[in-house]
Formats: structure tokens, C-alpha cells, sequence
């Protein structure tokens, strides 16, 4: 532990440092460029893939950019048998690469024909497996059809399909391969309810939860968390997922994304010493961190407050982020959360700060921060007043027996006030009991 | 003793011999009740009857042939005389000879009251009504019909103060709920005329909060005034009403005072600006509901409350930084808000006036003052009457009969359930 404990003096020099000669201490920042679309699309497969590459053209404004992943995701599209999405990617695409990526009519209808075909003897199937009652014949045929209905693209069948495998599992690894199906589904359809659900079905069956399987649980619980804005617990799902994900889950999630994730979830909730403990000293999660230096680095910028440069690490990212299907909701949030993390943790140690400095150190105007400061004194995160004459922020004590005195009296008036409202209101009661008894007789 | 009681005259002499003790005095009271009807038929003719009686001294005999002989309708210009002669028997009349008959004398304060207003002079009803209700109340904790009327002269003979001496004793005992109501309602608006916002709050929580099985007026004015004084005194209001509130006013409250629920969203956001335009844009309505005096106070008060707001986060800050947040035109102006929420004792600060620096101090108060521990301990003794009240109350009512008897029957339900189950959980 640097910063907090140390002399004032060695802290003078080290925010100066801190703020002064960044670039010399660090490797110049990479990432600020575009995303490399190619390099982004190979880390995953099956149908996020394309449902990937068809956000980032929703969400890009470069031309060029955008035709590259639409062209990608024609070509992917037409590795499957999904022609509804295929339509969809025809629409978008307008025309705009040339003859070999318009609407194939020849193509569409071949697989729909297909389809139907397929359709027809898999119930065919499915019902000589029902009037002979074999238990694994009919889960195999409600998987088939969950199969099918997923590679067309009729989620909410094929997860229909999936749960109906259920009453017909005889092991814990039927449960949980169902389980795994169910989450894969729910999470293309966005239903992460259905994903926490699942998950936790699934980890019922310890016994059979082989590695690899309990890291995908790990992930899927933590996207479920992350949608649901609970970025603490999602922080603490991601960094318990081992390494032996690897690409194992990429219809679903790349290792890469668990760093980012767990990374910037944990950057936002969690305080220095599960900071320290959970993720820097946590052995399974650098592997992932591995993947993403950037992270890594910000991370490690962050614990050993060089903020200006975390943030410019963040700052870098962002553009990045805001294209990840999962992430992009968050990413406001989360930058927020950890900027004020930063703000917080820089004015802590301290009973009086520089705003000039601290200003220098997070690269941003004395006007500004004082802003910024000023609402995080407000919303009671730092407890502090800002000397605006003389620039400087006093951490202010409060006067516990001031208080006290403050909040007994306080407390004595409403409790005065509540007790005399609720004998009146106790009388009125009382009254209209009174008035319905008279009355009837 | 002649029990002859068909004419005036004998009624009149039954009173003048019978009001001494208090034997007589129930004894004539039922001999008025039988004579009600012939007072009544004969009401024109009453009036020089009540020459011969003392009202002191004869209270309920005056009473009753007073309640007679105001029930005709009156021409306006008797009502000066009529006013008078009611506030002269007010005065005089012995407390607890018309606390016999209670109804009577309400009658006849309420007539008080409606000549008073006819005659378009409140203030003369202030003092009697005052001593009336004095009279009427077996102790100070009981509402009378009388204090909303009370409290409605106070109000427009603007007497506030008058109508805080009432206001001052807590109120326990309630018979009629809409008394009640309009006592809370007219009470709030006495207290805001007086500038006593906590009580005001108090007052109209009260009839917001009121148990009622109909949305009725009084309780969507009130709570009107409560959501606007919310603003000014506290800064903040909460849509949601207590769990103890009726259904019916968590229903529909809300949808009848619209407008002020988006006056509380506008105030919320902290923008001053947004905010005028809001009641610029509404003035008609609230000009309607004679709220507009309040709604601008509303207005002000956000200024007070974002320079509030600073001094939980500046130590010094200039004149101009304050006008720029609060967005006040000019440091000048900031500077008067400044200097009167000092004065009012507001906020703590020195203004230095040289380089236009505000200097924001802490609360200087440290408690350790003589006065302030007669504070404390005045509060809780004050607290300790009220817990004593309250464990009274709650005796009371575990003895009461008829909550026995509708407790008892719960009980005796969930007895039966009890002895359902058990034998269930044996069969498995």
C-alpha cells in the first residue's frame, strides 16, 4: 500500500509524478484505434457472431466499417440455416457490396424447403418416440427439435423445446446440458432472468459440473448480473471463472470479454482491498487480463492511483466498449462509478488537497473538478468542503456529540409529532366505529 | 309545584325559579325538552321574554329561548342587535349550565356566526366565539363544533394570532370527523399566515392522512397547501403518503391535485428556470385554487434551498460562483439572499464584502448551554406525558368491550385452524 500511508511529503512527490511526466513512465497508449472487426469477429462463433457483428454496423458511423461487418455477417449468415436472419442482412446491406451479396432467393428457398423436410421427420420421429414411451429417445427428440429451432431462429421455440427435455433427463448431466441449452437461448433472446434461472439449476448438480462447465456457469451468471446492473456481484462471477474457459464458450462469450467485464465491473464496486485481493492477486483472472494488457494496466494504474493515465487508458477504450453487445448500457455507468471510485480514493487519505494539483493529476480543469467534487460532497461520498477562494478541499470531521444532540432532539420532535397524529387518527377510528354500531341499531 | 308549562310566561317563570342548584337545574332541563315545541311555535314573540332573564345567572333557560327565537330568519337590520345581545349571553352564561345542552348552544353560536358574516364583520365574532368554545370544552384536548367556525372568523378577520392560542392545545378527543377536517384545514392556513410551517405541516398531515371512506374537499385543498408547503419548509416532498393513510386518499389524492405533483417534479429537477416557466404556464390554475401566493414562495424558496445546498460543500465561495449556481441575475441580488438567510438564521456565514467572498460557518450551537439542556428536558418530559398517554390509551382500549368481542371472534378462527392442521400433519 503506496499513497495512503506514507509522508506528506514523499505524497507531494508522488503526485507530482503522478500528474507531471506521464508519457516517459508509460508505453504509449495502443488502443485508441478502430476496432479490428476481423480480429473481433474470429473470437466468437455460432449465432452471437453475427448478432455481434450486425450491432457494431447498428452502432458504427463509418461507412466502410460498417459494410466490412455487414459483409462478414452475410457471409456467416450463409453458413447457417437461419433465413429470416438472412432477410434481415440482406435488408441492411441494400445493395450496397454488389451482386454477390444480394437477397439469393435460389439459396433461402432451398434451406426453407430443407427446413420443412427436416421439420416434418424429426416430428415424425419424435412421435413414434412418444407412443413407445423411451424416456431417452423422446429427450434426444425435444433436443433435436430445440437444435433445429435454434439453427432457424426461432428462439422462443427451440428454448420451449430445450426446457421440455426436462421431465425426461434421467442423469445430472442431462439437467445440465439442458441447463446449458436453456442459457444459451435466453441469452440470444436477452431474457437474462431466465440465464440466473438456469444457472442456478444447474449448479444443483455439483457432482457432474465438470471444469469447463462450471467456468461457463461462472460467465453466464456473471453477463446475467451485469445486465441487471449488479455490477458487484457480476464482478465477483467473472473473476471466479478459471482460465479453462478459454474459447471453449465463444457462442457466448470470448475470454477477452471476461476481462473486460470483470475488470471494469470490479474497477466500479469494489473498494482497494478486494481490489487487491480478488483481482490483482488473483491468479485464474490474471490469465484473462493477460489478453487485454490495456486492462491489465489500467487496473494496475488505478490500484497504484496514477489516475491520469487509468483514465486515459479507459478514455481509449471506450469507443471500443460501446460497440460490445453486453456492455454498452454500462459502459456510462461504470465510467462514472470508477471516476468517482477515483475522486473518492485520491481525497481520502487527505485533510487538505490541492484542487490545482489534484486537477493536474486527472487531467482536467480546476472548474471542472470542483464540479464534479461538489457532487460527490452532496451525494455524502466525500466528506469534505471546498475552500473555492483559495482552491484547496478540507476533509471535514463532523462533530459526533453536535450531532447526536442534533438528531435526538430531532427524533424526539417526530416521534412527538407521529404519536399525537396517531392517537387522533386512533380517535377518528374510533369514532366511525361508533357511528356504524349506532346506526344499525 | 305547577307544572302547567303551556304558556311562555310560565316557562319563563319555571326558569327564573329553577336555575340555582344543580338539582334544579337537570330538573328544568327536562322541562325545557318537553317545552320545546311551544318555544318554538311561539319564536316570534320571544324576544323581550329574554329581558326578564339574567343570562349568568339563568343560562339555560336564556339558551333555550335564544336558540328559539334566532331559528326565524332574520332581517339584516336586526342582526346587529341580534349580534350583540348572542355575544352578551356568550360572555355571561354559565359553563356548566349550557354544557347540558350542547347542541343548543352550538346552534346558537353557529347563527352567531352566520350574522357576524352577514353583517360582513368578522372580527367581531373572534372574541366571543373564543370565550364560547372556552366554555363548551370539557377540558382542552376536545374539538368542538365551534373551532372550525372559530378558526374560519380568525382567518378572515386575519386575527392570526388569536387563532394560534387555539391552535396551541393539542387536540385529542374528536366527535364530528368533518369538524375535524375544516379545524386541520383553516388551522394550516392560520399557521402559514403566521409563518409556522412545522405546525402547518403538522396540521394538514393530519387531514391527508385522516381515515375517511370518501375523497372529500377539504382533504384535496388541504393536501394542495401540504405538497406546496412540503416545498417551502422542507425542500422535498414524497408522493407517496403513509402506509396509515386511507386507500381512498393514496387513490386518488394524487389524480385530483395534478398540476402541484408536476410543480414537485419541476422543483426536484433544481432548476430554477424550468421551474418559473412551469408556474408561469400553470398560473391560472393555481390563481384558481388561490394557491398562487404560495406556489411563488415555493419559487423563492428553491433559491434559499440551493444556496442551502452549498454551504454543505463550499468552505468560501464568491458572490458571483453563487449567483452563477443558484442562477440569480447578478452577485448583487446573491448577496441579499445571502444577507437574509443570515438574518432569518438559515445558513451560517460572513460575507466579505471586499472581494466578494462568502465565508460559510458551521452550525455554532454546541449544546452546552443552560438553555439548551431546558430544552432537552422540556422534551422529554413533554415525551414521557405522551408515552404515558399512550399506554393509557392502549389499556383502554384492551378493555374495551366491543374490541374484545371482535378480537375474540379472530381469535377464535385461528384456533380452529390450529387444531385443523395438527391432526393433517399426523395422517402424513
Amino acid at each position: 500500500m503506496e499513497g495512503g500511508d506514507e509522508t506528506s511529503a514523499a505524497m507531494v512527490d508522488e503526485i507530482y509524478v503522478n500528474g507531471g511526466d506521464e508519457a516517459q513512465r508509460h508505453r504509449p497508449i495502443i488502443s485508441g484505434e478502430q476496432l479490428d472487426v476481423e480480429a473481433y469477429a474470429a473470437l466468437y462463433s455460432g449465432r452471437t457472431k453475427i448478432a455481434r457483428l450486425l450491432f457494431v454496423s447498428d452502432r458504427c458511423d463509418v461507412a466502410s466499417m460498417q459494410l466490412e461487418t455487414l459483409r462478414m455477417a452475410y457471409d456467416e449468415v450463409k453458413k447457417g440455416e437461419n433465413t429470416q436472419l438472412f432477410r434481415e442482412v440482406v435488408q441492411k446491406i441494400d445493395g450496397r457490396l454488389g451482386p454477390n451479396y444480394g437477397p439469393d432467393p435460389a439459396w433461402a428457398d432451398a434451406v426453407d424447403r430443407r427446413a420443412e423436410q427436416r421439420k416434418e421427420k424429426l416430428e415424425n420421429e419424435l412421435n413414434a418416440y412418444r407412443t413407445n414411451l423411451i424416456k431417452e429417445s423422446i429427450r434426444m427428440g425435444y433436443n433435436d427439435f430445440g437444435d433445429f429451432y435454434y439453427a432457424h431462429g426461432a428462439l422462443g421455440d427451440a428454448f420451449k423445446n430445450y426446457i421440455r427435455t426436462r421431465d425426461y433427463c434421467t442423469t445430472s448431466k442431462h439437467i445440465i446440458h439442458m441447463c446449458l441449452n436453456a442459457i444459451l437461448v435466453s441469452i440470444e433472446m436477452g431474457q437474462f432472468t431466465h440465464v440466473a434461472n438456469y444457472v442456478g439449476k444447474a449448479e444443483q448438480n455439483s457432482d457432474a459440473l465438470e471444469p469447463i462447465t462450471v467456468a461457463k456457469l461462472r460467465a453466464a451468471a456473471g453477463l446475467a448480473l451485469l445486465e441487471t446492473k449488479k455490477y458487484k456481484l457480476a464482478a465477483r462471477k467473472f473473476l471466479e471463472t478459471s482460465p479453462e474457459l478459454g474459447n471453449n464458450y465463444s457462442e457466448v462469450i470470448a475470454p477477452q470479454d471476461i476481462a473486460t467485464y470483470g475488470g471494469l465491473c470490479a474497477l466500479a464496486s469494489f473498494d482497494r482491498a478486494e481490489l487487491k485481493s480478488k483481482v490483482i492477486d488473483n491468479i485464474n483472472f490474471r490469465n484473462f487480463l493477460e489478453l487485454v494488457p490495456e486492462m491489465r494496466e489500467l487496473i494496475h494504474d488505478f490500484y497504484s492511483s496514477h489516475y491520469a493515465s487509468c483514465l486515459d487508458y479507459l478514455g481509449n477504450l471506450k469507443a471500443n466498449l460501446l460497440l460490445d453487445i453486453h456492455l454498452h448500457d454500462h459502459v456510462e455507468t461504470l465510467y462514472n462509478e470508477i471516476r468517482h471510485k477515483a475522486l473518492i480514493q485520491y481525497t481520502h487519505p487527505f485533510v487538505s488537497v490541492d484542487l490545482q494539483m489534484m486537477a493536474n493529476a486527472f487531467k482536467t480543469s480546476v472548474t471542472g473538478l470542483e464540479k464534479e467534487l461538489e457532487a460527490l460532497i452532496t451525494d455524502n461520498q466525500i466528506q469534505a468542503r471546498i475552500d473555492s477562494h483559495n482552491k484547496i478541499l478540507y476533509a471535514r470531521h463532523a462533530d459526533q456529540r453536535n450531532a447526536t444532540f442534533q438528531r435526538v432532539l430531532q427524533t424526539g420532535s417526530e416521534f412527538d409529532r407521529d404519536v399525537k397524529a396517531m392517537l387522533l387518527r386512533a380517535n377518528l377510528i374510533k369514532h366511525d366505529y361508533n357511528l356504524k354500531i349506532s346506526r344499525k341499531s | 309545584m305547577n307544572l302547567n308549562m303551556n304558556s311562555v310566561e310560565s316557562v319563563v317563570a319555571q326558569i327564573q325559579g329553577l336555575s340555582s342548584s344543580a338539582d334544579d337545574v337537570t330538573h328544568l332541563h327536562g322541562l325545557l325538552k318537553q317545552s320545546e315545541e311551544l318555544l318554538q311555535s311561539e319564536s316570534t314573540r320571544l324576544a323581550p321574554f329574554l329581558a326578564e332573564l339574567d343570562p349568568s345567572k339563568h343560562s339555560l333557560g336564556y339558551l333555550y329561548i335564544l336558540e328559539a327565537c334566532t331559528a326565524a330568519p332574520n332581517a339584516k337590520e336586526q342582526a346587529n342587535e341580534l349580534v350583540l345581545s348572542i355575544a352578551r349571553f356568550l360572555n355571561d352564561c354559565a359553563a356548566e349550565q349550557i354544557r347540558l345542552a350542547p347542541d343548543k348552544f352550538v346552534s346558537v353560536c353557529k347563527r352567531f356566526k352566520d350574522q357576524v358574516m352577514l353583517l360582513e364583520t368578522p372580527m367581531r365574532g373572534v372574541a366571543p366565539l373564543l370565550t364560547a368554545i372556552r366554555k363548551l370544552q370539557p377540558s382542552s384536548e376536545h374539538l368542538t363544533s365551534l373551532h372550525p367556525d372559530f378558526l374560519l372568523l380568525c382567518l378572515l378577520a386575519k386575527c392570526y394570532k388569536t387563532g394560534l392560542c387555539v391552535l396551541e392545545h393539542d387536540i385529542f378527543e374528536v366527535d364530528q370527523p368533518r369538524d375535524f377536517f375544516l379545524y386541520c384545514y383553516y388551522g394550516g392556513m392560520i399557521c402559514i399566515g403566521q409563518k409556522r410551517y412545522r405546525k402547518a405541516l403538522e396540521l394538514l398531515h393530519n387531514v391527508v392522512t385522516a381515515p375517511m371512506s370518501t375523497i372529500n374537499a377539504i382533504a384535496v385543498e388541504a393536501y394542495k397547501k401540504y405538497i406546496l408547503i412540503s416545498l417551502i419548509h422542507l425542500g422535498q416532498f414524497s408522493t407517496s403518503l403513509p402506509k396509515y393513510a386511507s386507500s381512498v386518499a393514496q387513490r386518488n389524492l394524487k389524480n385530483f391535485s395534478q398540476p402541484y405533483i408536476e410543480l414537485v417534479t419541476c422543483y426536484v429537477n433544481g432548476k430554477i428556470s424550468e421551474l418559473e416557466a412551469y408556474v408561469q404556464a400553470n398560473r391560472e390554475i393555481f390563481e384558481i385554487d388561490r394557491n398562487l401566493g404560495l406556489v411563488k414562495q415555493v419559487v423563492s424558496s428553491m433559491y434559499k434551498r440551493n444556496i442551502q445546498r452549498l454551504t454543505q460543500t463550499y468552505l468560501t465561495l464568491s458572490l458571483q460562483d453563487i449567483a452563477n449556481t443558484v442562477q440569480l441575475n447578478s452577485p448583487k441580488e446573491a448577496e441579499m439572499h445571502v444577507l437574509q438567510m443570515i438574518q432569518d438564521g438559515e445558513i451560517y456565514a460572513t460575507i466579505n464584502q471586499k472581494d466578494g467572498m462568502v465565508r460559510f460557518l458551521e452550525d455554532p450551537e454546541q449544546y452546552k448551554t443552560c438553555e439548551m439542556i431546558e430544552r432537552i428536558d422540556s422534551s422529554i418530559q413533554r415525551i414521557m406525558a405522551l408515552s404515558k398517554k399512550l399506554t393509557a390509551m392502549d389499556e383502554h382500549m384492551s378493555c374495551d368491550s366491543q374490541y374484545l368481542a371482535k378480537a375474540g371472534r379472530e381469535r377464535q378462527r385461528f384456533d380452529f385452524d390450529d387444531f385443523d392442521t395438527v391432526p393433517q400433519k399426523f395422517n402424513i
